[in-house]
C-alpha cells in the first residue's frame, strides 16, 4: 500500500470500525485515533516528499496508476507536489483539532464522526488526485455529507442552510462538470487517445474555442467552493447554522478546495483562456475582498462576522492565483493554509462562546475576557493573527500577495491591488470590533459569571492550530522555497 | 354488399361511434357510463372489421370470425371491469370517478 | 567592530515577554515587576555600552560607519527579499538609548504605580512585548523590517491602552488608536510597494546611497506628473504621521491617555510617536535628494501646522494627560519640521541633528512630565487640573521634578530643552522664514500652557483633598529624580558631534540672538501663566472669553473628532457597508433563494398534470400517441 493512498484507506478504516461504536466515548476515542494516524501519516509525508524531492525532480511524485474505467480512459491516479503536500498537512491538522473540539457531541455521536470522517476522505482524495474524474468523485465525496451534517446537528434554521448550501455547491459541480467533460473531449487534440490525467491533458494544446468556452465553466466551478462573488451567499449561512467541528472543516479545508481546483484544473490546463479572461475575474476577487470585509462590519452574528471575513481573505486567494506571478501564488497557497488554520480557530472560540453562552448576537455578549481568561486571551490573539500581524502566518502569506500582485505595471492591476490592500484597514475594523464587543468592556449578563473555563480538548484543538501559524509567522523561509519548486512547472505554462 | 350504401357512409357511421365513445371515456363521471363508452368503441371497431370485410374482401370470412373474437373479448373484460367497480365499491362506497383520485399530487 | 551583542538588547525584552506572558498565572505580582525591571535594565546598561563604544570608538575615518548584520528572512523575487538584521549607525544608537533609559524608567515606575492591580504580570508582560517591538524598530535593516516592527509596535500599544479592558472608553479607545494607525500604515504599505518595485530593493543602506541607483534614478518613472518615488516618500510618511499623530492622524493621541500613566509616558510621550520622525530620519537622504526635496517639504510643512494647531488645543483642555498628550503632538511638530527644513552637508544638516536632539530630550522632559501627572493622579485619583492645586505643599519631590520639566519643555535657558529647541529654531530660521515664525510663536505657546498647567496644580487655589494626598513611594520617585536630571544634563552632549546627516560630525554653535529671541518669548509665556494661575482669579476666564467662539472651537479640539465620527459612522458604516450587508442579504441571497422559488412555483403550476384521474392519463397517452403518429405520417410522406 502506498503512502498515499493510505490517506483515502485509513478514514474508509475509521469509518467502518466507528460503525461498530456504541457511544459518545467509543466513538470519539475511535475517531480521535483514525485522525491522530492521519496526522502522524501527513507529517511523515512532509519528509518523505522532501527526501524525495531532493531525488526526484518530476511534477508530481509517488505516482501510482490504476485503471478503473477501461472504455473511457479512467483511472484512479494519485501524486503530490508541495502544494497538495501542505494541504493535507492543513487538512489533517483541522480534522484532528475539530474530533478535539467535537469531544461532547452527544447526539447521534457516531453518525457525527462517520460524516465527518468520510468527508475528511473526500478531501484528501481530492488532494492527491490526479485523474480528473477521480478529483470530481472526491470532490463530490467532500461535499455531500455537509447536507447531513448541516442539516442534523446544526443549529437555527439548519435545514434551510444545509438545503442552500448543498443546492449551491451542487450547482457548481454541475457547472464544473460540464467544463471538465469539455476538457476531456478536447485532450486529444495533440492526435492521442481522450483522457483524464492532468499531467497528460498539460502536454496537449487545447484549441483557443473550447478553452474560451470552459475555462469559465471550471474557473466558476472551483471558485464558488471559494466563495468567488456573487456565489457566495451559501457561506454565510451554511457556516452559521454548523456545528462548530463542521464550520472548521468547512472555512478551513473545504473551501481551499476551491482555490486549489482553480490552480491545478482551470489554470493549468486551460491556461490561454485563463489569460483572457483574468481581468473579469480579477474584478470579481477584487470586489469580493472589499465586499466581503465591508459585509463583515455590519453583521451581528459571530459566525456571520466570520463567514464574510472568509470570503473576503479567500477572495485574495483568487485574487492573488490571477496575478500569474510566482510571489503571488506562492502567498495564495501560504494564505489557503493560514487562513484555514486562523478560521478553523476561530470557529472552534466562537463554538466555545456560543457552547457556554447559547448566543451568538454581539449585542447581547461582553465582559467575557474576565470569566474565560483562556479563551479571551486565544481570541484576541486569533484576532491580531487574522488582521496580519508580523509573527503570524497572515502576514507572510498577504505581504506574498501584495508584493507579488504590484509587479504588474499596469493601472488595472495597481488599482486592483490597491483596492486589496485597502482591505487590512477594513479587516481591522470589524475584528477589533467585534473582539472589543464581546470580549471587553463590562460583563454584560450577571449569568456569565458562572460558565465553565476551557476544557483540556479544547485547549488541545486550539493550541494545536496555533503553532503552526507561529511557526510559520516567525520562519517562512523553508515553506516558501518548497512551494516556489513546484508552482514552476505550472507557471511556466502560462507563461 | 348492400345495395345503395357505399363503404364511406358505414364508416362515417362507425367513426361517429368511435369518438361519441371516446368522449365519453374522456368526460364521464360514472364508471359504468365510462364502460359503455368503452362497449361503443369496441362496437365501433367490430363494425370496421365486417364492414371491410364485406366491402373490400367480399370473398374472405376472416373479417367477421375477428369481429365474434372481439365481442367475446368484450364481454370478458366487461366482466373484470365490473369486479373491479365492485372491489372499488367496497372500498370507497362510490362509483363516481372523482372519489378514487387518490394518486395525485 | 564587534557589535553582534546588540541583539541581546531587544531580545531580552522579548524573552520578559514570553516568560511573563505565558507564565501570567503562575509568577506572582511581586517577582513579575522584578523581573520586568531586571530585563529592562539589563537592555539599558548594553544600550549605553553600545553607544559608549560606537560614539566613543566607532568612527573610521571621521565617519561614522553603520554596521550592518542580517539575514535573509523571506524571498519575494529574485530581487525583492525581506532580512532580518540589525543596523548599527548613528540615529539608531541614539533610539537605543532613548528607548531603553525611558523604557527601564517605566518598568521601576510602574512596580510602584501599578502596584496591586490586578494584571500586574500582564502589564509587564506587555510593557516588555513593547520595548522588544520599538527596539526592534530602531534598528531595522529594510523597509519592511522596520514595517514589521512598526506593526508590532501598533498591537502592543493597542494592548497597553486597552489594559483596563472592563472600562468601555478604554477599548474604544485602544481600537481608535490601532485602526487611524493601521489605515496611515496602510499608506506606508503601498509606499513600501511602490518603492521596492521601482528601485528593486527594500534595503536603507541601498536606497540611502546618494549614489546608487535608488536615488540616482528618481526621475525615470512618473505618475500625474511626480516621481513615483516621490509619491513612496509621501505615502511613507504618511505612515509615520499616523504614528506621530501628525494631522490628520493625530485624534488618537489623546483618546490614548486612557492607558495607564506609564504607558502614556513610555510610548505616547517617548518612543512610539517618534517612530514616524524615526522613519523620516532614517530615509532621510531620500527625501533630501529625491525631487528636490519635495517630499520633505511636504513633511516640513506639516509638522510645522501640526505643532501650531496642537499647542492652541492645549491652551484649553483641563484633563492634565490631554494637555500633555497635545503638547507632545506639538514638540513632534517641531521634530518633523526640523527635519523638513535641513539640508544634508556638515553644518547644513542643523535641522536633522536639532531634530534628533529635541527627540532625545523631549523624551527625556516629556515622560518626566507624565511620571509626574502619574503621581499626581495617583494621588488624587483625578485627571482634572480644576480638581487640583497646591499639591508644592503634599508632594515635594513631584513638584521639583516637575518644574524642571516645565522649564526644559519651554526652553528656559540651561536646561536641555533650551538647547534642542534653539537648534531648531536655528535650523528653521535658516531655511524658512515662516516656519520659524510659526515655531518662535509656538513656543511661546508651549511655555504658557505648560506652565498654566504646572501652576493649576502645584500653586492655584488651595483645595482642600478629603484624603491627604502623600508623595509617591520611592519606586515611582528615583526613576523621576533620574529622567529630571537627565532633563538638565541632557542638553550638555555635544550632539553634532555624534548625529548628522550624512553621518559626519560638525560644530554647532548657539546662536545667541535666536536663542535670546526664543528665551523672551518663553518667558512671556511664563510670565502670563504665573499671572492668570498662580493664584486663584478669573483673568483667565474673562481672557478666554474675550476669543468668543474661537476659544470654544480650540477647546472642542477643532471638530477633528466628530469629522471622524462622522466619516465611519455615517458614511463608511451606513453608506458602505450597511448597503452592502443589505444588497448582500436581500438581493444576491435573495436571487439565489429566488432560483428555488421560482422552481418551486413552476413545479407548483405543472404538479396539475398528476391529477389521480386516470382518464387524464389516458388522454394525454393518446394525444402523444397522435403526435407521433402525425410525425411519422409526415416523414413517411417525405
Amino acid at each position: 500500500m502506498d503512502i498515499l493512498s493510505l490517506f483515502v484507506v485509513v478514514p474508509i478504516i475509521t469509518v467502518i470500525v466507528l460503525g461498530f461504536a456504541k457511544d459518545l466515548k467509543q466513538s470519539r476515542i475511535i475517531a480521535l485515533v483514525g485522525s491522530l494516524v492521519q496526522f502522524a501519516m501527513s507529517i511523515n509525508l512532509i519528509f518523505a516528499y522532501l527526501k524525495e524531492r531532493s531525488v526526484n525532480t518530476d511534477i508530481m511524485v509517488f505516482v501510482k496508476d490504476l485503471t478503473w474505467f477501461e472504455t473511457f480512459n479512467i483511472h484512479y491516479t494519485i501524486g503530490v507536489d508541495a502544494i497538495s503536500v501542505v494541504m493535507i498537512v492543513l487538512t489533517a491538522v483541522i480534522v484532528l483539532a475539530g474530533v478535539f473540539i467535537s469531544w461532547a457531541v452527544d447526539d447521534l455521536p457516531k453518525e457525527f464522526f462517520i460524516s465527518l470522517i468520510i468527508l475528511s476522505t473526500g478531501v484528501f482524495g481530492f488532494f492527491i488526485s490526479i485523474d480528473l474524474f477521480t478529483m470530481f468523485v472526491f470532490y463530490e465525496i467532500a461535499v455531500i455529507p455537509m447536507y447531513l451534517l448541516i442539516g442534523i446537528w446544526g443549529s437555527g434554521p439548519r435545514e434551510f442552510s444545509a438545503m442552500k448550501l448543498t443546492l449551491m455547491l451542487m450547482g457548481a459541480s454541475a457547472v464544473l462538470s460540464v467544463g471538465i467533460f469539455g476538457i476531456y473531449f478536447n485532450s486529444n487534440a495533440g492526435g492521442g487517445p481522450l483522457t483524464f490525467n492532468i499531467l497528460d491533458i498539460a502536454q496537449v494544446d487545447i484549441p483557443l474555442a473550447a478553452q474560451k468556452l470552459f475555462y469559465p465553466l471550471t474557473f466558476i466551478g472551483f471558485a464558488v467552493l471559494g466563495a468567488l462573488f456573487p456565489f457566495h451567499t451559501w457561506s454565510p449561512s451554511g457556516h452559521a447554522s454548523a456545528p462548530t467541528a463542521v464550520s472548521m472543516l468547512h472555512a478551513g479545508v473545504l473551501m481551499k478546495l476551491g482555490g486549489y481546483g482553480v490552480f491545478r484544473v482551470a489554470m493549468y490546463l486551460l491556461p490561454e483562456g485563463a489569460i483572457i479572461w483574468s481581468d473579469f475575474f480579477l474584478i470579481l476577487a477584487a470586489i469580493g475582498v472589499v465586499y466581503g470585509a465591508m459585509g463583515a462590519i455590519m453583521q451581528k452574528d459571530l459566525k456571520y462576522i466570520n463567514a464574510y471575513a472568509s470570503v473576503s481573505h479567500l477572495g485574495l486567494v483568487l485574487f492573488a492565483l490571477l496575478m500569474f506571478n510566482k510571489t503571488a501564488w506562492n502567498g495564495a497557497i501560504i494564505q489557503s493554509l493560514s487562513h484555514g488554520l486562523l478560521t478553523a480557530m476561530f470557529f472552534a472560540l466562537i463554538g466555545m462562546v456560543y457552547g457556554r453562552t447559547h448566543t451568538r448576537d454581539i449585542s447581547k455578549l461582553g465582559g467575557i475576557m474576565k470569566i474565560l481568561p483562556f479563551i479571551g486571551a486565544v481570541y484576541v490573539i486569533t484576532g491580531l493573527a487574522y488582521l496580519g500581524l508580523p509573527g503570524f502566518s497572515g502576514f507572510v502569506a498577504e505581504m506574498n500577495i501584495f508584493v507579488g500582485a504590484f509587479q504588474h505595471e499596469d493601472t488595472f492591476h495597481r488599482i486592483l491591488t490597491i483596492m486589496a490592500v485597502s482591505s487590512i484597514v477594513v479587516t481591522a475594523v470589524y475584528i477589533l470590533r467585534m473582539v472589543g464587543k464581546i470580549m471587553m468592556g463590562p460583563l454584560s449578563n450577571e449569568e456569565y459569571k458562572d460558565l465553565p473555563k476551557a476544557t483540556w480538548y479544547e485547549k488541545t484543538g486550539l493550541v494545536l492550530l496555533m503553532i503552526p501559524v507561529v511557526i510559520i509567522g516567525v520562519m517562512p523561509f523553508g515553506l516558501g522555497e518548497m512551494l516556489k519548486e513546484s508552482i514552476q512547472p505550472f507557471l511556466e505554462r502560462l507563461l | 354488399m348492400i345495395e345503395g350504401i357505399s363503404i364511406y357512409e358505414v364508416l362515417t357511421l362507425s367513426s361517429i361511434l368511435f369518438f361519441i365513445g371516446v368522449y365519453g371515456f374522456f368526460t364521464r363521471e360514472n364508471l359504468i357510463t365510462i364502460l359503455m363508452s368503452i362497449e361503443l368503441i369496441l362496437n365501433a371497431a367490430a363494425i370496421n372489421f365486417v364492414l371491410i370485410n364485406t366491402y373490400l374482401y367480399p370473398d374472405f370470412l376472416q373479417g367477421a370470425i375477428f369481429t365474434i373474437f372481439i365481442i367475446a373479448m368484450a364481454a370478458a373484460e366487461t366482466a373484470l371491469a365490473i369486479a373491479i367497480i365492485i372491489n372499488l365499491y367496497k372500498l370507497v362506497s362510490s362509483i363516481e370517478v372523482k372519489d378514487t383520485q387518490v394518486m395525485k399530487y | 567592530m564587534d557589535f553582534s551583542y546588540t541583539i541581546w538588547i531587544p531580545l531580552i525584552p522579548l524573552a520578559l515577554f514570553l516568560i511573563l506572558g505565558l507564565g501570567s498565572k503562575k509568577i506572582p505580582a511581586s517577582i513579575s515587576g522584578w523581573i520586568g525591571s531586571l530585563g529592562l535594565g539589563a537592555s539599558f546598561v548594553l544600550s549605553y555600552y553600545t553607544a559608549y563604544q560606537y560614539f566613543l570608538h566607532g568612527k573610521v575615518n571621521g565617519v561614522y560607519e553603520a554596521v550592518v548584520y542580517k539575514t535573509t528572512w523571506l524571498n519575494f523575487t529574485e530581487t525583492l527579499h525581506i532580512d532580518m538584521g540589525v543596523l548599527i549607525d548613528p540615529i539608531s544608537v541614539m533610539m537605543l538609548v532613548v528607548v531603553s533609559t525611558i523604557s527601564f524608567m517605566v518598568h521601576l515606575y510602574s512596580r510602584g504605580y501599578m502596584k496591586g492591580d490586578d494584571g500586574y504580570t500582564r502589564f509587564f508582560a506587555y510593557l516588555g512585548l513593547f520595548s522588544f517591538s520599538m527596539l526592534g524598530l530602531v534598528m531595522a535593516t529594510n523597509l519592511f523590517q522596520i514595517y514589521i516592527f512598526w506593526e508590532l509596535v501598533g498591537a502592543s500599544s493597542y494592548l497597553l491602552i486597552g489594559y483596563y479592558y472592563t472600562k468601555p472608553s478604554a477599548v474604544s479607545a485602544a481600537k481608535k488608536a490601532f485602526i487611524v494607525t493601521r489605515f496611515a500604515d496602510f499608506g506606508f504599505l503601498v509606499g513600501i510597494l511602490i518603492m521596492g518595485y521601482y528601485t528593486g530593493t527594500f534595503d536603507f543602506q541601498e536606497l540611502n546611497n546618494p549614489e546608487g541607483s535608488a536615488i540616482m534614478n528618481w526621475a525615470s518613472t512618473s505618475f500625474m506628473g511626480m516621481s513615483v518615488i516621490t509619491w513612496a516618500l509621501i505615502l511613507i510618511f504618511m505612515g509615520g504621521a499616523g504614528k506621530s499623530a501628525m494631522l490628520p492622524f493625530h485624534i488618537w493621541l489623546p483618546d490614548a491617555m486612557e492607558g495607564p500613566t506609564p504607558v502614556s509616558a513610555l510610548i505616547h510621550a517617548a518612543t512610539m510617536v517618534v517612530a514616524g520622525v524615526y522613519l523620516v530620519a532614517r530615509l532621510f537622504p531620500m527625501y533630501y535628494f529625491v525631487d528636490d526635496g519635495f517630499a520633505l517639504q511636504v513633511v516640513a510643512y506639516v509638522g510645522a501646522i501640526s505643532s501650531l494647531f496642537a499647542a492652541i488645543i492645549a491652551l484649553t483642555q483641563y484633563d492634565i494627560k490631554r494637555v500633555l498628550a497635545f503638547s507632545t503632538m506639538s514638540q513632534i511638530g517641531y521634530m518633523m519640521l526640523a527635519l523638513g527644513v535641513s539640508k544634508y552637508e556638515g553644518h547644513d544638516g542643523l535641522g536633522y541633528m536639532a531634530s534628533m536632539f529635541h527627540l532625545f530630550t523631549h523624551a527625556m522632559f516629556k515622560a518626566l512630565l507624565f511620571l509626574g501627572a502619574g503621581s499626581v493622579i495617583h494621588a488624587i485619583h483625578s485627571n482634572d487640573m480644576r480638581d487640583m492645586g497646591g499639591l508644592r505643599k503634599y508632594m515635594p519631590i513631584t513638584h521639583i521634578t516637575f518644574l524642571i520639566a516645565a522649564l526644559s519643555i519651554s526652553g528656559f535657558p540651561f536646561t536641555a530643552g533650551f538647547f534642542s529647541k534653539d537648534e531648531i529654531l536655528a535650523a528653521a530660521f535658516e531655511n524658512n522664514m515662516l516656519i520659524y515664525i510659526s515655531s518662535v510663536f509656538v513656543a511661546g505657546l508651549t511655555a504658557f500652557y505648560m506652565f498654566r498647567l504646572y501652576f493649576s496644580i502645584f500653586w492655584g487655589k488651595d483645595t482642600k483633598y478629603e484624603h491627604a494626598p502623600h508623595e509617591s513611594p520611592m519606586s515611582m520617585k528615583v526613576p523621576m529624580i533620574f529622567l529630571a536630571f537627565m532633563s538638565i544634563a541632557g542638553g550638555y552632549i555635544h550632539f553634532s558631534e555624534y548625529i548628522s546627516a550624512d553621518r559626519m560630525p560638525f560644530e554647532a554653535h548657539l546662536n545667541y540672538s535666536l536663542a535670546a529671541i526664543a528665551t523672551t518669548v518663553g518667558l512671556i509665556g511664563i510670565a502670563l501663566a504665573f499671572v492668570f494661575y498662580k493664584k486663584e482669579n478669573n483673568l483667565a476666564t474673562r481672557f478666554s472669553n474675550a476669543f468668543g467662539p474661537f476659544y470654544k472651537w480650540a477647546y472642542d479640539k477643532f471638530y477633528f473628532d466628530e469629522i471622524y465620527l462622522f466619516m465611519t459612522k455615517k458614511v463608511i458604516f451606513g453608506m458602505t457597508a450597511a448597503p452592502i450587508a443589505w444588497f448582500d442579504k436581500h438581493v444576491v441571497d435573495a436571487s439565489m433563494v429566488g432560483i428555488g422559488n421560482v422552481t418551486e412555483k413552476f413545479s407548483y403550476k405543472i404538479k396539475g398534470a398528476q391529477s389521480g384521474k386516470f382518464q387524464d392519463y389516458a388522454m394525454s397517452f393518446i394525444g402523444g400517441g397522435v403526435v407521433i403518429a402525425i410525425v411519422i405520417f409526415y416523414i413517411w410522406i417525405r
